[in-house]
């Protein structure tokens, strides 16, 4: 049984998945129900094997029995059971906040189809994390991304459909690159697992195929992670889609984007390639992130819709994981892969506790929210908390990333990507406080006529705990860093 | 050096924030949250003044609380330099405690009972001073830098208190000076400290010695200057004026003591624990800065000067004085660094006493620029009689205790060889004079004139709440006291000097 533990994290959810809907014919409340059932199961087996791995090492599961390279090859290692750990966690929790933020906003009768799309967003994403062959990784990536459309376009605003749709097209466009790039080196290879492939490269990396394949992957993910400027699908899907889906998506969608390039990155292609042969690429990389940093926070201060604020936001931070990966280094790399966690915990407080707004009272400006700190006092306590977390105040985790991501800096010798970082930190600031100085501090005439009260307990407590675990990943850092510390050195091999 | 493992510093933090929860835990009576705070108040002196005989022995208190990150720990540590600081905060405070509940009391009358933004206002000020002991008993770097900011973002609601856009306006101004230099300039400048060194323990000798390239270290020395907005070195002071629309209680304990001697404290850990005397006195940066100082003291007291808002002048005033310290410690002489460290004390005492005489007119009359003052000292005589006091030891007249502090840093010009910077503080005495005394002129001498002209005879003495008299009568008549027995504080800076 424990055996089948890395196969069963994905077909347990995915037979749920498919029941979903059904049962939710018979009572709308079970589709939810097995929901819950399927993301916490993933999170229990996810914690199981996350506490395998560090205590005997990387798992490999062979699909049907079959040998890789021949079979499918399913890998557990500090990485990927580090993000997994992540997903299914954020993933449970946004399903507890789900029940009653997304029959808000949903139509009844949509719900359990809802659910069902949901699920396979989820195991679409957990799929890309434990594979270790790269052409399945895109087949769980189109699973995750096919739902991720569905997800946008079932918003409550007018607006949603398009920004699915928008979102559909530059998607396929991302995705079809990556596949394009997966062929390539099957061509020249011949194999399609991940660590056949990386024993494999060394040697054809003159190969104009193996080149191109490698410039395929990395557009292809960029647009995938909206990584600036391809970037332009995130706003609006995030701003559009419902709550619960914006929290899921942001803490979970674009960081397994992330996972799969950093895979094809390290696993793949090898850190020495790009230390040694390719070495404008980690430079090209600094740059776009840099600039993808700086560019997301300055669009982030320019709006006035608060979600869309916090998707400019991602955009910035994604900048981040980029720029640790970047650098290439242990301590850098180790930045990157700790503010996979980090910015997925902040977001998902983040977008949860606007969820919690909008659950109550339906504002969706910033101008808005004029005394909701004293009305909305938990959801706005996490809030600031998150925010203040993303600013990089001390003993939160939003320091811990910015410590790596500057050490590392420093160990490359580039002090000029510190400024960059501060400076990010500095306009985070503009646009967070703003937010908090409308919560509190400014008097002015709010929504004082209507009796607005805290969200329900359901939308609250995942709130909260998300918000309370930027606190303690931040106090206690030692513990997600024991974990990336040995994801980064097996990653730079 | 002996070292002693023990909690205490801890609990002088954790006093303030177990308070927190009691206060905001919605008492029935006022009396209640006001008992709550003196009483915090009295345990935190009493656990501040445990650890002095230790200290005073020459021990070292030491305590280790998590490690956030291999390298970064918080930890506490209790040293004279410590010690000095934790003691002028906590005997403060107390006096702050007294005052504040007769200055709220007075000035929200009937909200003051219901309103739960009294008890949020308790609620920051006890974090406020939680976060100023934490920053005084600091271990190293990382402790110090994590109550720096917790000290900017716990004292923004205070600033704000008043919720007016002129209150909002001034708080965002506060905000992004201390947050925005802090992000900016002391934190990478604490990140090539680690990356160099590999430690942000503080050390007596220094840490970055050795360690780091000379074009490093000025970068790291700049960043660090820079970085420390609190202690209001120009231009970076502009913080320090806007945060007057605060309640003036905040002025008082937080705007004249525990925020900008936070500031200036940093300072003195920084170049004497960080950098340590020995290798600044080899690279000479010191100089720039103590010119630094000396133009920041004259400029902050010609503007002083224009200023007819009282607190305002007390604002700028206070800008000035700051950089006494900094002068003082950045001429690494030790009457130069004794003079600081007793002019970190002696000015807070000084200056609180000015704030809770400006509080305590303002409760009175209403009045808040000082060309309405005219004849207040017959109405208020005990608050005008301490605001004179304190005057004279910001004029550092004897015999009020500036005098001493002022000595001291005289001397250490002179040790230093730096004569200019010695007709610097002469010429800034007399500044003080000019925009001090004539205050107490016309509180004493000039009559007061009504609108329309004519003269009014005040008969009747009309004091401030007893609370608030109170405690601005201790103040001064401590101010007095130093003059006459610097004891226990000079005491620890000749500690702070042997040690160097």
């Amino acid at each position: 049984m424990i055996k089948h533990f890395p196969v069963l994290v994905i077909i347990i959810p995915l037979l749920l998945a498919l029941i979903a809907p059904v049962a939710g014919r018979i009572n709308r409340i079970y589709s939810w129900v097995i929901a819950f059932l399927a993301t916490l199961f993933s999170f229990i087996i996810a914690a199981i094997l996350l506490y395998q791995v560090m205590y005997s090492g990387t798992i490999s599961y062979w699909m049907g029995g079959w040998e890789p390279p021949w079979g499918i090859e399913y890998v557990i290692d500090y990485f990927s059971a580090f993000v997994l750990a992540i997903v299914a966690f954020l993933a449970w929790l946004v399903t507890i906040f789900a029940r009653k933020s997304v029959a808000a906003e949903i139509e009844e009768k949509k719900l359990p189809a809802f659910y069902g799309v949901y699920l396979l967003f989820i195991v679409g994403l957990m799929g890309m994390i434990v594979t270790g062959d790269i052409f399945n990784l895109y087949v769980f990536l189109e699973i995750s991304s096919l739902t991720a459309y569905a997800l946008v376009a079932m918003g409550k605003s007018r607006r949603a459909p398009l920004a699915g749709f928008r979102y559909l097209v530059i998607g396929t466009v991302g995705a079809t690159f990556i596949l394009l790039g997966i062929g390539y080196l099957y061509i020249a290879t011949g194999t399609l697992n991940m660590a056949d492939l990386g024993a494999r490269l060394p040697g054809l990396f003159n190969s104009k195929l193996v080149i191109t394949a490698f410039a395929f992957f990395a557009i292809g993910f960029s647009i995938k992670i909206a990584l600036f400027p391809l970037h332009t699908w995130l706003p609006d899907a995030y701003t559009y889609a419902p709550s619960a889906v914006s929290a899921l998506m942001a803490s979970t969608g674009t960081k397994v984007g992330a996972y799969g390039f950093i895979r094809i990155l390290f696993t793949v292609f090898g850190v020495r390639v790009f230390l040694e042969q390719w070495v404008s690429v980690p430079h090209f990389l600094i740059a776009v992130s840099s600039v993808a940093i700086l560019m997301g926070s300055i669009l982030a201060i320019a709006q006035t819709n608060i979600k869309k604020m916090l998707a400019y936001s991602s955009i910035s931070q994604i900048g981040y994981i980029i720029l640790g990966v970047a650098l290439m280094n242990p301590t850098g790399l180790q930045g990157g892969l700790l503010h996979i966690l980090n910015h997925a915990l902040m977001k998902c407080a983040l977008f949860m506790s606007v969820g919690c707004i909008t659950y109550k009272t339906g504002i969706t400006s910033v101008a808005d929210l004029k005394g909701l700190g004293f009305k909305q006092p938990y959801a706005m306590a996490a809030f600031t908390v998150a925010a203040l977390s993303m600013i990089g105040i001390p003993l939160t985790v939003g320091f811990v990333s910015k410590w790596y991501l500057a050490m590392g800096s420093l160990e490359n010798a580039m002090w000029y990507l510190i400024p960059v970082i501060l400076i990010s930190s500095i306009l985070m600031l503009v646009y967070f406080w703003r937010v908090i100085d409308n919560i509190y501090f400014k008097a002015g005439k709010p929504i004082a006529e209507v009796e607005v009260s805290d969200a329900p307990a359901s939308m609250l407590i995942p709130t909260v705990v998300v918000a309370a675990l930027c606190l303690v990943f931040g106090t206690l850092a030692f513990i997600p860093v024991s974990i990336t510390e040995k994801a980064a050195l097996l990653l730079l091999g | 050096m002996d070292v002693v493992t023990s909690a205490m510093p801890l609990y002088a933090i954790l006093i303030s924030l177990v308070t927190v929860g009691l206060v905001l835990a919605r008492p029935q009576k006022p009396v209640f949250r006001e008992f709550c705070t003196v009483a915090s108040a009295i345990v935190k002196l009493l656990i501040v003044l445990s650890m002095l005989p230790w200290i005073r022995q020459g021990a070292i208190i030491k305590y280790h609380l998590l490690t956030v990150l291999p390298g970064l720990e918080i930890a506490l540590r209790v040293d004279a330099l410590g010690m000095v600081f934790a003691l002028t905060a906590s005997f403060l405070w107390l006096a702050t405690s007294f005052y504040t509940i007769g200055y709220m009391r007075s000035h929200y009358e009937e909200d003051y009972a219901n309103d739960r933004s009294v008890d949020r206002f308790f609620a920051f000020f006890l974090i406020a001073m939680a976060s100023a002991i934490g920053t005084a008993f600091a271990g190293n770097l990382f402790t110090l830098y994590i109550f720096y900011e917790i000290l900017t973002l716990c004292t923004y609601p205070l600033v704000a208190y008043d919720k007016t856009p002129e209150a909002l306006y001034n708080a965002q101004k506060y905000l992004a000076h201390l947050l925005g230099t802090s992000l900016l300039f002391f934190l990478p400048a604490i990140f090539l400290t680690y990356y160099y060194t590999g430690t942000l323990d503080f050390s007596t000798s220094g840490i970055m010695s050795g360690n780091a390239p000379d074009s490093v270290l000025a970068i790291t020395f700049i960043l660090f200057i820079a970085g420390i907005a609190k202690a209001a070195l120009m231009p970076f002071h502009a913080w320090l004026p806007a945060a007057m629309v605060a309640p003036t209680p905040v002025s008082a304990l937080l705007h004249a003591v525990a925020v900008v001697k936070a500031g200036v404290f940093t300072f003195i850990r920084v170049i004497l624990f960080i950098f340590g005397a020995d290798l600044l006195k080899e690279l000479n940066p010191g100089y720039y800065l103590a010119y630094f100082a000396a133009f920041t003291i004259i400029a902050a007291s010609l503007i002083a000067l224009r200023q007819d808002n009282l607190k305002r002048r007390l604002a700028y005033s206070t800008i000035s004085q700051l950089s006494y310290t900094i002068l003082g410690v950045a001429l690494l002489t030790p009457s130069g660094v004794t003079g600081s460290v007793l002019h970190l004390v002696i000015h807070a005492f000084g200056k609180i006493t000015l704030f809770f005489a400006a509080g305590a007119i303002y409760i009175v009359t209403g009045k808040t620029e000082i060309s309405q003052m005219d004849g207040i000292g017959k109405q208020m005589p005990f608050t005008m009689a301490a605001f004179t006091i304190a005057s004279l030891s910001m004029i550092s007249l004897p015999p009020a205790g500036g005098f001493i502090s002022k000595w001291y840093l005289s001397m250490g010009t002179i040790e230093a060889g730096q004569l200019a910077l010695l007709a610097v503080l002469a010429i800034s005495s007399l500044l003080n004079a000019a925009y001090f005394l004539p205050i107490v002129y016309r509180a004493f001498l000039k009559p007061t004139l009504a609108a329309n002209g004519q003269q009014v005879n005040i008969a009747k003495i009309k004091e401030a709440p007893v609370f608030m008299v109170g405690a601005l009568m201790v103040t001064s008549a401590a101010i007095l006291c130093f003059f006459f027995e610097p004891g226990v504080f000079l005491d620890l800076a000749r500690m702070i000097v042997a040690a160097m």
